[in-house]
């Protein structure tokens, strides 16, 4: 519900508008909303009906699914950030984890001062933006193996200024976090709408969704944004780009610093989950778990995210419940998970290259063909040629 | 060339959709949140579940991954002979790969879904401590964390979380006292992982050494070299070098003296001294030139039998229980630490009474569990469990090694942490193994 | 001055064994531009091939050799079926790819080995070495492992400086199509690069393994210090990759010994990010081959 709020935050009726008759700005907005074609309609649509499915799950599965969703929720935030960097512009990252790192201690710094949890959240996602200047900043000038290079020690370096600073920063060990407890509105609300208190668990999965939710619906808006436009341009062809005109250093920084900040609420989410920040949660192997993710589920899109995301999340458990049950010790079955995973990672690599999101992107639309012409919107196929378009000329 | 991911938003909607068909499809349905704790969660009549985390997979599995197979070869073992209360014991571990962030996804599984009584043996101290917090809100007995740490003795904090082996500030009070009266003019040289375990140790060192220390080194876990670190004490004069290093590093530190031609007089905390283990390792590394176990002669602490000690009933008995349920690999001490653990779990199941609630559970601990009339198994010193305490065991002896076993040159020293004095453990044995090897607590009056 | 002594030494047993690994990425990355993650894992496997050959009695040099062939084998066959599939396609594609076959070579190393510590005897001393009275840093073995590397070197250097296959080699990788047209067979020269490759990744494998503890993990800081000191070195350049590597292990030893070990990681980061801002394209590399 707290999803729903942040849609209605569109201008009301009653605030007054800086300019024009507030009644027809008003209407415009409510016509561009309504018209299925605009993209901010689209969005704000998608953003609505994902809001009442997430809320309609996390009070209907089991709290350990609920658990689930809230760890979902932060790869989703970081691999929507991580693909607009590497699927929109075109930049590895293998250092997404380290920013990460960042929002994380920042929040868990934040919290015992007693900040809202979210103040705190957003500060961790200024700081990591910060960061992200400063390693975009570098990042800008390199290219392919030596930006994964340069990313990967970061990835491998930041943690140890944990160690370093250890009496603020609680070395190995890491700094415990606080969880916030659902406050007393968000328990009355709940319990007016569903007749129950909310638990933390579920308060938890609450904070990730709506984190979530607003990182890809603003991220939905940046993709279809001039700035999207321009970041596609830059990674099929730099020459060109230059050539009209663009300041490439200046577009590639921004992609990163807007990447970077989507890490660090990622970390923040990540650190009220985890309730835990420590350096041995944010080692490379989280960096490469996120552009698997985003690979997984289809470079550049959103869609994708979500799906490699769940990929993470959901597919571990499962294979080494399914291993367990076929028979093999409880270790062996534990080894099966990173071995189904690296073999997805190839076997996606090779067979659908352009993610889960493409393998969807594909069915739906052989389904619309076989449907037969006019059922299904026109614009959808414009997009899936756009889609593997964008697909088949990635280059970094 | 427009517009894509606006159709990706209510294409992230469908998926949700579907997604959210296959959870409630998967999901166990109902909640049971459990008000204040006094519940059967994971209790039947036939059967109690109990659930840990350990590093099964990544840099952490050598040798930690063993431990959850010794514990449950020994549960099994008890299972066989009719369970505790006429309960079988129902054992899940995960893996969590060292990171705490899966500690916690883990531990969501086993509380939430799998609804297990108690969290048993849980190894590592950042990895146990990220879920410390969620265990204790929701009420879930955390007994035997597999770590030193000094985080599982806050009862006030964390009523439900209990330590087990000695801690490592004691470990390091002991060893230091010892090293003081034996060596008193040795310059001590300290090699300390840069973690809970090389600080609370060099703390308990301090306590009884300090004024002979002249050098400290530290290293990172994951470092690749720690030759600096040795070249380091060397440099500053250390011709006796305390190491609280995991076993890895401890064969590391050996390979750097050597290389450096430098032979302080060692010692090693009980972590990283495995006589089988190190000692196997670093012999086969100088294969060609055979000389003795590179470790003879190392100072080292004890509370467990090695499974070198053929003759000690206890390890008689763990063989047996390894050879009827094990999984065909060696008795290793990470086993023999499992399964220790496992007997102190399954005594402290006993003294709940046979109709355990999770706040019964750590009653009994809390009434039953500390001192000399404790909960008495396999380790060598007591345990000091009481109202007011959590935390393991009391003490350590100090041993040396020798022919590729430790021999024990002290009585068994009992401590407390802070200024506590040191005294020799009363020269009561510890009991032997009870008649088919499982415990016979009688509960006491709750 | 004798800690200073030891850390210059012990920093060149260690960048020597870096710059093994980065021989390897430079020879994958010169035959087929493409950064091998899987590096590290295949070396990996084949040590682990060649440790159960020595338990089974078998001489160490026996068990180098079976080493070497079961990565040229292992090297060709990963080339062949999962890089050929994305070689043509975005860059990215390879990388990934190579990342995945890394987490499951060692997810399946540890199913089939399992994951306990083992040990990896060396064929020559670990004893530092002493002049006179000053005892020096450095054993046999050590001596040994920067000894194989520097052949391991020139033989690079001559092979794609002096020998045709070398040329064919680098053309391949260079532009296929055009490589194609003049005739070189520019898929069998690819799975002949990733072969190579993989015999120096294993020799590199087992240079780290001797005299030290191998376990399924025991490659992974190497992968990131190995590929730093290759980008370093510019990725391109043999010796490039081997001054790289001796520069980053002398880096770190001195960082460790004096700042303290916590600050290694930091230290490469910094050291990278540096020689990168001045050179984008390495120590060694040359600019002109970025952009097509």
């Amino acid at each position: 519900m707290t999803d729903t709020e942040a849609a209605a935050d569109v201008p009301t009726p009653g605030r007054p508008q800086p300019s024009g008759p507030p009644a027809s700005r008003w209407s415009a907005l409510v016509a561009r909303v309504r018209r299925p074609g605009t993209p901010l309609g689209r969005h704000l649509r998608g953003l609505v009906i994902g809001a009442v499915i997430v809320i309609a799950l996390l009070e209907l599965v089991s709290p350990f699914r609920v658990s689930q969703i809230t760890t979902l929720s932060y790869y989703v935030v970081a691999c929507a950030g991580l693909t607009l960097l590497t699927g929109i512009n075109g930049q590895i990252s293998l250092g997404h984890g380290a920013l990460m790192a960042v929002g994380g201690y920042t929040t868990a710094l934040l919290l015992p001062a007693g900040l809202p949890f979210l103040v705190a959240i957003l500060t961790g996602a200024v700081a990591a933006g910060i960061v992200g200047i400063i390693v975009g900043a570098a990042a800008a000038k390199l290219h392919g193996p030596y930006l994964a290079g340069a990313t990967l020690a970061l990835a491998v370096g930041l943690p140890g200024l944990a160690l370093a600073f250890a009496d603020t920063l609680g070395g190995e060990q890491g700094l415990t976090v606080d969880v916030p407890r659902p406050p007393a509105w968000f328990a009355d609300a709940h319990f007016f709408l569903f007749g129950s208190d909310p638990s933390t668990t579920q308060y938890l999965a609450y904070i990730g969704a709506l984190v979530a939710g607003l990182v890809l619906f603003l991220l939905a808006n940046l993709h279809t944004s001039r700035y999207g436009r321009v970041w596609r341009a830059v990674r099929d062809d730099e020459v060109a780009a230059e050539l009209a005109g663009l300041r490439l250093g200046r577009l590639r920084v921004l992609a990163f610093v807007v990447s970077a900040v989507c890490a660090g609420l990622a970390g923040g989410v990540l650190a009220l989950a985890t309730r835990l920040v420590a350096p041995s949660g944010f080692t490379i192997v989280l960096s490469l778990s996120l552009i698997a993710a985003v690979v997984i589920g289809g470079l550049g899109s959103l869609t994708g995210a979500v799906l490699g995301s769940a990929v993470i999340v959901f597919l571990p458990p499962l294979v080494t419940g399914l291993g367990a049950r076929a028979g093999l010790s409880d270790v062996q079955a534990a080894e099966l998970a990173p071995l189904t995973y690296g073999l997805v990672l190839v076997l996606v690599m090779i067979f659908a290259a352009d993610g889960a999101a493409g393998l969807v992107r594909r069915l739906g639309g052989r389904l619309r063909r076989r449907q037969g012409p006019g059922t299904g919107p026109p614009r959808s196929g414009h997009d899936a040629a756009q889609e593997s378009d964008d697909a088949a000329r990635r280059t970094s | 060339m427009r517009v894509r991911p606006g159709a990706a938003a209510t294409r992230i909607a469908a998926v949700a959709a579907v997604l959210a068909m296959v959870l409630a499809g998967c999901g166990a349905g109902g909640r049971s949140e459990d008000p204040g704790g006094a519940s059967d969660v994971g209790v039947t009549p036939t059967s109690i579940k109990v659930g840990a985390h350990f590093p099964l997979t990544g840099v952490a599995a050598p040798g930690y991954s063993e431990i959850p197979t010794g514990t449950r070869a020994y549960f099994d073992w008890v299972n066989a002979n009719g369970g505790v209360n006429g309960r079988q014991i129902e054992y899940i571990f995960r893996d969590d790969a060292y990171t705490p962030t899966q500690t916690t996804q883990v531990v969501n599984e086993l509380v939430l879904r799998d609804q297990v009584f108690a969290v048993t043996g849980g190894l590592g101290t950042a990895t146990h401590g990220a879920v410390l917090d969620f265990l204790n809100s929701e009420g879930v007995p955390d007994l035997f964390a597999s770590s030193g740490s000094l985080l599982w003795n806050q009862p006030e904090q964390n009523p439900m979380t209990f330590g087990w082996q000695p801690d490592y500030e004691v470990e390091g009070k002991i060893l230091g006292q010892y090293i003081a009266q034996t060596y008193p003019n040795a310059r001590v040289g300290l090699l300390l992982q840069d973690d809970d375990f090389g600080r609370d140790g060099e703390v308990g060192v301090r306590r009884t050494l300090n004024t002979q220390i002249v050098s400290v080194a530290r290293y990172t876990s994951g470092a690749t070299d720690i030759t600096p670190q040795v070249s380091q004490l060397q440099a500053q004069g250390a011709d006796l070098v305390i190491g609280f290093t995991v076993p890895s590093y401890t064969a590391r530190s050996q390979l750097a003296a050597q290389q450096l031609n430098y032979r302080p007089q060692w010692a090693y905390s009980n972590v990283g001294s495995d006589p089988t283990l190190v000692g196997g390792l670093l012999q086969r590394l100088s294969q060609g030139q055979s000389g003795p176990n590179p470790l003879e002669g190392v100072l080292t602490t004890k509370y467990l039998p090695g499974p070198e000690e053929t003759n000690d009933p206890w390890v008689q008995l763990f063989s047996q229980v390894w050879a009827a349920h094990g999984d065909g690999g060696p008795l290793t001490s990470f086993r023999i630490y499992g399964m220790s653990e496992a007997y102190t779990f399954v005594q402290a199941l006993q003294a709940a009474g046979p109709a355990p609630t999770r706040q019964g559970l750590v009653d009994a601990v809390e009434r039953q569990g500390g001192g000399p009339d404790g909960f008495r198994g396999p380790a060598y010193p007591p345990f000091r469990y009481g109202p007011d305490s959590h935390a393991g065991m009391a003490g350590v002896a100090v041993a040396r090694l020798q022919g590729g076993s430790t021999v024990p040159l002290t009585p068994v020293r009992l401590t407390d942490n802070g200024d506590a004095p040191i005294t020799d453990a009363p020269a009561q044995e510890r009991p032997a193994p009870p008649p088919q090897g499982i415990p016979t607590v009688v509960p006491t009056g709750s | 001055m004798q800690q200073f002594l030891d850390l210059t030494l012990s920093g060149l047993s260690q960048g020597a064994i870096y710059a093994a690994f980065a021989l390897a990425l430079v020879l994958i990355w010169r035959s087929t531009r493409v950064v091998n993650f899987a590096q590290g894992a295949m070396g990996m496997f084949t040590t682990y091939l060649a440790l159960l050959a020595v338990d089974a009695g078998w001489s160490y040099w026996a068990a180098l050799l079976l080493a070497l062939g079961s990565g040229l084998l292992l090297g060709a066959f990963i080339e062949r079926v999962v890089i050929r599939p994305v070689e043509n396609g975005p860059e990215l594609n390879p990388v990934i790819v190579t990342l995945g076959v890394f987490i499951a070579l060692q997810a399946l190393a540890s199913l089939l080995f399992g994951a306990q510590y083992r040990s990896f005897p060396a064929p020559f001393g670990l004893t530092g070495l002493q002049a006179g009275s000053v005892n020096l840093a450095i054993t046999p073995y050590g001596l040994f492992t920067i000894g194989a590397v520097l052949v391991t070197m020139i033989a690079l250097v001559a092979l794609f400086r002096f020998t045709d296959l070398g040329l064919r080699l680098r053309a391949s990788a260079f532009n296929g199509e055009v490589s194609r047209l003049l005739g070189v067979p520019v898929g069998r020269m690819l799975t002949l690069g990733w072969a190579l490759a993989a015999v120096v990744g294993s020799l590199s494998g087992l240079l780290i393994a001797g005299g030290e503890l191998v376990w399924p993990a025991y490659m992974d800081p190497l992968i990131v210090y190995g590929f730093v000191a290759a980008v370093l070195g510019g990725l391109d350049s043999p010796a490039g990759a081997v001054i790289g590597g001796v520069a980053i292990g002398l880096a770190l030893s001195y960082v460790s010994g004096y700042a303290g070990s916590e600050f290694a990681g930091l230290a490469a980061l910094l050291i990278l990010v540096a020689v990168l801002l001045v050179r984008p394209a390495g120590l060694f590399g040359r600019a002109t081959v970025r952009k097509v």
